[in-house]
């Protein structure tokens, strides 16, 4: 069944559209990830204009984090205390974003920059998930206890002056290293159009320490403020938010969603975090095929603002 | 002979100017002058018309009678890019801008171009992408640039790929002597505005009489309310969109509450 989107000015298949936001909404509730690297680029693939796919996908994240993060409320699995000092460093980094945003369009290189920044971003960071989560399956198969926690073992973010303690998370730790975070995924995130839940989620257990069962509840109510607020920002400046291709992957979001999160508490943390770097490893990869190889059509154009 | 028939012509016009557009008269017709677009719309094909009408003091057409059309979008520009390989990387390295042309263009005629007429008369009338106007930015000035120019044949090739651009001299079918039909294909990111249908009659390589009609693609109903809202009411309608992610977001924590 094919639908007119309206703002985006193609039709789309209704089905399609919405067994995409269902995949993508069953691995975001899995990983407590927003799936904005995943699901961009399937839509642009479907030929909607980069600048809608980024306004509208926004929108759909936000539906996908909030019913995640009602579900991890029920489950007490939420800090938000830390939610809320990410939020304080994340504005921070978003309005820089958005400045270098629009500072690199002027210079015309803001396509290479995400394309680019697409493949460091995902390949480093999936391939350090890998390597970390196959030790830790290697040593668990040789009946190692691993302790992911820790608690004696303080590095040296540990000791950053101005302590807060965060009770839900049972941590007492300098609130630098979390507004620095939180300010590098709201800059990540202007730039690439990505909730930067994948970035999010390993560096509060890795650097900070955040227990696993509290850290993606939290990162779900960061991905929901930034992401709702992107969406009205998006709808008032340049209008491209399309609601009905929002609405369409929204609700097969939430679902797929619901699945995600039962799916991944059954799974074994370590499993969860090898599946996760090898998803976020390939669409990586993916990014540098197109970078590396020549192009099919070295030319390519696109409108001109302030034109329908 | 075809030569010595076409000075005569021409002679006769210039003898006589005001016959030229009295002897034959165009008429024609578009299947509808409104294409709308719904939740439903993929593209549509609206169907040309025509008939040449004579009076009596048309000569006989030795050869009969050719029809070109040239039925042409809203206007807009196109930055153009073009990659190059640089440190082993595919990057955009040049870029042209294509101000004010066609969304859609499509030229028709019912048989090859240059059959219809000689090549300085085809330039003039636009007849052919060899002879459409595409200017291109260029310093402070725009121009259009020669027909060779790397960045004109891509632009047209990245048009016709995606169907907004057809050229066609056989799309004209002449189903009497007088009386003809072309179809024409909207694919269905074909832009919204008003589209014109300029159609030429030529006899004997000389353009005899021309007559334009019009077209407009519109959104109606509920597609018509959301570009609206989303224009208008930016903030409002961005809101609204969060608060359907929201109700969303809640309603399948509730459809799905296991505990």
């Amino acid at each position: 069944m094919e639908i007119y989107l309206p703002i985006a000015d193609l039709p789309v298949n209704v089905f399609l559209v919405f067994a995409m936001g269902l995949a993508v909404g069953f691995i975001s509730g899995m990983f407590g990830i927003g799936g904005g690297f995943l699901m961009t680029p399937l839509l642009i693939f479907l030929g909607v204009s980069p600048a809608v796919c980024v306004a509208t996908v926004a929108s759909h994240i936000a539906a996908s984090s909030f019913s995640g993060a009602l579900l991890y409320w029920r489950r007490r699995a939420i800090d938000l205390a830390l939610a809320l000092m990410l939020l304080a460093g994340g504005l921070i980094g978003t309005v820089t974003g958005v400045w270098l945003f629009t500072l690199l369009r002027a210079i015309g290189q803001l396509d290479l920059v995400i394309a680019l920044s697409y493949v460091i971003l995902l390949s480093s960071v999936g391939a350090t998930m890998i390597f970390e989560s196959i030790r830790a399956v290697i040593r668990l198969q040789q009946g190692e206890r691993i302790d992911a926690r820790r608690p004696g073992s303080h590095t040296w973010l540990h000791g950053l002056p101005i302590k807060v303690r965060f009770k839900q998370s049972r941590l007492y730790v300098s609130v630098i290293p979390i507004w620095i975070i939180g300010g590098t995924i709201g800059f990540l995130g202007a730039i690439m159009g990505i909730g930067g839940g994948f970035i999010l989620v390993p560096s509060l257990i890795y650097l900070v320490r955040v227990p696993t069962n509290v850290v993606i509840g939290t990162s779900m109510v960061l991905t929901l403020v930034t992401m709702a607020s992107a969406t009205v920002l998006h709808a008032a400046t340049n209008h491209l938010v399309d609601a009905v291709l929002a609405l369409i992957l929204m609700v097969g979001g939430v679902i797929g969603a619901q699945f995600g999160a039962q799916a991944g508490q059954r799974m074994r943390s370590e499993r969860l975090r090898l599946l996760l770097g090898l998803l976020v490893f390939a669409v990586g990869l993916r990014f540098a095929v197109n970078l590396f190889l020549p192009p099919s059509e070295i030319y390519s154009f696109r409108l001109l603002e302030g034109q329908g | 002979m075809r030569r010595a028939l076409f000075i005569g012509a021409m002679l006769l016009l210039l003898a006589n100017p005001s016959a030229a557009g009295a002897a034959e008269r165009l008429v024609v017709s578009l299947s509808t002058q409104r294409v709308l677009i719904n939740s439903v719309f993929s593209g549509a094909e609206l169907v040309l018309f025509g008939a040449i009408e004579r009076d009596a003091s048309a000569p006989a057409r030795r050869f009969g009678y050719d029809i070109a059309a040239i039925i042409s979008g809203p206007t807009q520009s196109l930055l153009t890019l073009r990659k190059q390989r640089v440190v082993g990387i595919w990057v955009n390295v040049e870029s042209r801008t294509f101000v004010d042309v066609p969304s859609y263009l499509a030229i028709y005629a019912n048989r090859p171009f240059d059959q219809i007429a000689k090549p300085e008369v085809l330039r003039r009338l636009h007849i052919g992408f060899d002879n459409t106007i595409l200017r291109q930015r260029i310093g402070p000035d725009t121009a259009d640039v020669v027909r060779g120019d790397a960045f004109r044949q891509a632009f047209l090739r990245l048009k016709v790929d995606r169907r907004l651009y057809l050229e066609s001299p056989k799309a004209v079918t002449l189903l009497a002597p007088t009386l003809f039909r072309a179809s024409v294909p909207l694919p269905a990111d074909a832009s919204v505005g008003s589209y014109s249908v300029d159609v030429m009659l030529f006899a004997d390589g000389a353009l005899i009489t021309r007559t334009t009609s019009a077209f407009a693609i519109l959104k109606v109903g509920f597609e018509r309310f959301v570009v609206t809202a989303a224009r208008e009411y930016g903030l409002f309608y961005g809101i609204v969109t969060v608060m359907m992610a929201l109700a969303t977001g809640w309603f399948a924590s509730i459809v799905f509450r296991r505990d």
